[in-house]
């Protein structure tokens, strides 16, 4: 053990405890999450399928469902994470061509992608409510 | 330690095929490529659905799965969001899941849910178009 440096000087790994809290890991994490997220959204999406299928009174209760608070609020969700999730994987496409990786640009392409994902399903909902078509 | 120093074989030739799986090349571009489609699939139906639909209702859904176009489009959305659901799943689970029982219920879960519930998704985008009622 001659010449290693003593345990508190070597370097730290990076776990969250030691980690400086970053946009560009909260994008990382959100990706991972809207994913799984989305995951479940197909899934219903799949099963919503088939109680069209099944006619009108099977689906009725399940519409009703959905014209609810609850179900507004679940598609409201589902289609920010896809927002979110469709502009982060963009982002993912310029990074495995090799470009975005400067930490300023990668912070900037980070808030970009949330900010998106906010206005993208307000924009969605305004253009439902009131554009007129 | 010694018995590797007295060995012939180079450290390459001692590593390789000892990877998790020696495939993971494959799923990153499978990764991709139905990303890039998905891109196109999940904005299409995202915008087309809620600008055509006013709510989810039994007959607005009917009336919109009755387009070829957008039964097509729905079927097409259906399968490459299964597979590539899948993909990101199995990364997460083999990431996350280190207890072999619980990775192998989980991966095969991951194998079949999708599959049962595309198969079932896609079976009834074909009732509504194709069905005896």
């Amino acid at each position: 053990m001659a010449g290693a440096t003593r345990p508190e000087d070597r370097p730290v790994s990076p776990f969250l405890t030691v980690w400086r809290w970053h946009v560009t890991m909260a994008t990382s994490i959100l990706h991972r999450a809207t994913g799984m997220a989305l995951y479940g959204g197909l899934l219903l999406f799949g099963i919503w399928l088939m109680l069209v299928a099944s006619g009108a009174d099977q689906y009725g209760p399940y519409g009703a469902l959905l014209s609810g608070p609850l179900g507004q609020i679940g598609m409201y969700l589902v289609v920010a994470c896809l927002a979110f999730h469709i502009g982060n994987g963009i982002r993912h496409f310029f990074f495995d061509a090799g470009y975005g990786f400067k930490p300023s640009d990668a912070d900037l392409s980070a808030w970009f992608v949330i900010l998106f994902a906010i206005a993208a399903p307000i924009a969605l909902w305004a253009l439902v409510s009131f554009g007129g078509v | 330690m010694t018995e590797a120093k007295r060995s012939m074989r180079t450290p390459l030739g001692r590593v390789r095929a000892h990877g998790p799986s020696g495939q993971g090349t494959g799923h990153f571009i499978s990764q991709r490529v139905s990303a890039v489609a998905l891109l196109g699939l999940g904005l299409w139906f995202v915008i087309s659905a809620s600008l055509s639909m006013h709510g989810p209702t039994y007959l607005a859904a009917i009336d919109f799965l009755t387009s070829p176009l957008n039964a097509v489009g729905v079927i097409l959305l259906v399968v490459v969001g299964v597979y590539h659901m899948q993909i990101g799943m199995q990364v997460i689970v083999e990431d996350y899941i280190q207890k072999p029982v619980m990775r192998t219920i989980l991966l095969l879960l991951n194998t079949f849910v999708p599959i049962v519930i595309a198969t079932g998704a896609i079976f009834a985008v074909l009732l509504v178009n194709f069905g005896k009622d």
